[in-house]
């Protein structure tokens, strides 16, 4: 026992109580060292994305001989795919984070640790940042070879495309991690099929019109019909909607502010509750 | 901050209610500083209750809780950096080796010179040899001495315990022992435990608190509640006071 009282922490730095990067980089590190050395995990993140892709591409060639909307814009059906699995990706993305602290009984561990609520949700969203990057960039580089569509050509739209579809899957992960919280394990599922609640009324496929009138205003209640119909202005008529862009930036505000408020409360509930200590397998 | 001798551990008229269900019952106790302090009480006493409060774990619904001379309801984030806890009931990812989940809470605790640190303790613990192996991969022994490494990696002024030796074999479990008191002694650091082993209890501790259905019904050294009951150690004076009717356990010793 060497050092025991010689190094004992005698003061708390302001560091210990604020927002700490460190602390986040800790959280993340515990999921990276897994990912880093289980290439089965790395294979599994991009194999759907890009059996996906292959899937709309060869529908977009069979379309381009029969259909005149596919064939005036090549890329459609492909960037839309991707997109759509940013929004999939990074919703699976927190949520996954979330639920291996909880199968493997850890959340106890480190809620009574010096960490912060806020360093979790940022952890987690990182994470998911990274897990999606991971997911779609393959099947997007090999939309190039394979089809002759190159989704990097939308140009700086993509990157509000991009980071608008990872907060609203922040979004959706983090009600999902909520519930989960709350109800326990057995609504671990919804981390998988929430979020296809919302395709349909997305406009992934096809234009938000396509809908019944009365479905239409809860489609334009959803950041992601914003980004798809801006995606179609983009590759159809060359143009970046502006107004679509604020109206999902808006939104999106709203949205993930009201699903981190309620991450943080179902924490305290989990805390009135003892919740903590009881989760697991 | 609690000054040096000032109790680490003050509870006040600390009330646990789940639903109808209360599980603490208007206890007050403090812990001394330095010392090894015991919760002992049968199933559903309200040992693993108090020890959640006390990590902030789990919410009062009335009293206070002051630990290192924060109140945990509001400085929370401030006292658990100056503390750790162990449970056999509570796990480290057991995907990651030892050496990375070590480096994760090291990290989390803002521990310096981290290399250093896990290397003392490793060395301290005796788990140098298991360093790079999956934490799952361990035998119960060894996962506990992990988990004790864990709860040591910040150099805790106060370290509560779980249960610190259930399920080891004796030998395993007489080592924990031996390097609990030693690091206690070496570093002053206060102690609270919860356990079903007396044995364990009366060799460890200097104070120890009883509970029963949530309420605290005594407390003293092993010694002086064994002469109190008139027992022959303290696993009877246990079963004496969890056997007796509702009224208070001290009031019947008297």
């Amino acid at each position: 026992m060497r050092d025991a009282r010689a190094d004992r922490i005698d003061a708390v730095p302001e560091s210990a109580v604020a927002f700490s990067w460190q602390r986040v980089s800790a959280l993340m590190l515990r999921h990276l060292y897994i990912l880093r050395r289980s290439w089965p995990r790395v294979l599994d993140l991009a194999y759907w994305p890009t059996v996906q892709m292959l899937l709309w591409g060869f529908i977009t060639v069979f379309f381009q001989q029969h259909s005149s909307w596919v064939a005036e814009a090549a890329g459609v059906l492909i960037s839309a795919v991707l997109l759509w699995d940013v929004l999939f990706r990074a919703n699976l993305g927190l949520s996954l984070s979330f639920l291996e602290e909880m199968w493997a009984r850890n959340l106890g561990q480190l809620f009574v640790s010096p960490m912060r609520p806020a360093e979790l949700v940022t952890a987690m969203s990182l994470l998911s940042l990274i897990r999606t990057l991971i997911s779609v960039t393959p099947a997007a580089v090999l939309a190039l070879p394979l089809f002759d569509v190159w989704v990097f050509s939308l140009g700086p739209p993509l990157v509000a495309f991009f980071a608008n579809l990872l907060v609203l899957g922040w979004t959706v992960g983090l009600i999902v991690s909520a519930l989960v919280l709350r109800l326990g394990l057995g609504a671990e599922n919804l981390a998988w099929v929430a979020i296809f609640a919302i395709a349909p009324l997305s406009g992934i496929y096809y234009p938000i019109e396509t809908l019944p009138v009365w479905l239409q205003p809860v489609s334009w209640a959803l950041p992601s019909a914003y980004v798809f119909e801006g995606m179609r202005a983009v590759l159809f008529e060359g143009t970046f909607r502006w107004d679509l862009l604020a109206g999902a930036v808006a939104l999106n505000a709203v949205y993930f502010a009201a699903a981190v408020t309620f991450f943080l409360r179902m924490i305290h509930v989990a805390r009135e509750r003892g919740l903590l200590l009881q989760q697991g397998e | 901050m609690a000054a040096v001798g000032n109790p680490p551990i003050i509870v006040d008229s600390l009330v646990k209610r789940f639903g109808s269900v209360t599980a603490i019952d208007r206890i007050d106790f403090t812990v001394a500083d330095g010392s090894t302090t015991a919760l002992l009480g049968g199933n559903g006493a309200g040992k693993t209750t108090t020890l959640a409060i006390l990590l902030g774990l789990l919410l009062p619904t009335s009293g206070s809780v002051r630990v290192l001379g924060f109140d945990m309801m509001r400085d929370r984030s401030r006292a658990l950096r100056l503390m750790n806890f162990s449970s056999p009931y509570v796990d480290l990812p057991r995907r990651l080796s030892v050496a990375e989940n070590l480096s994760v809470y090291g990290r989390l605790y803002g521990v310096r010179d981290l290399r250093y640190r896990i290397e003392a303790l490793a060395d301290d613990l005796e788990i140098t040899a298991f360093l790079k192996r999956p934490t799952g991969d361990l035998s119960a022994g060894q996962r506990t001495r992990v988990a004790l490494a864990k709860a040591l990696i910040n150099r805790p002024r106060l370290l509560l315990l779980d249960e610190p030796t259930a399920s080891l074999d004796p030998d395993t479990a007489d080592w924990i022992r031996r390097y609990l008191d030693r690091y206690r002694r070496d570093s002053g650091a206060t102690i609270l435990l919860a356990s079903h082993n007396m044995a364990e209890v009366e060799r460890l501790c200097d104070d120890v608190l009883m509970l029963r259905s949530g309420t605290l019904v005594d407390r003293g050294t092993p010694k002086a509640l064994i002469a109190r009951y008139g027992r022959r150690n303290l696993e009877e004076v246990f079963l004496d006071i969890a056997r007796r009717p509702q009224q208070s356990a001290a009031a019947a010793a008297q």
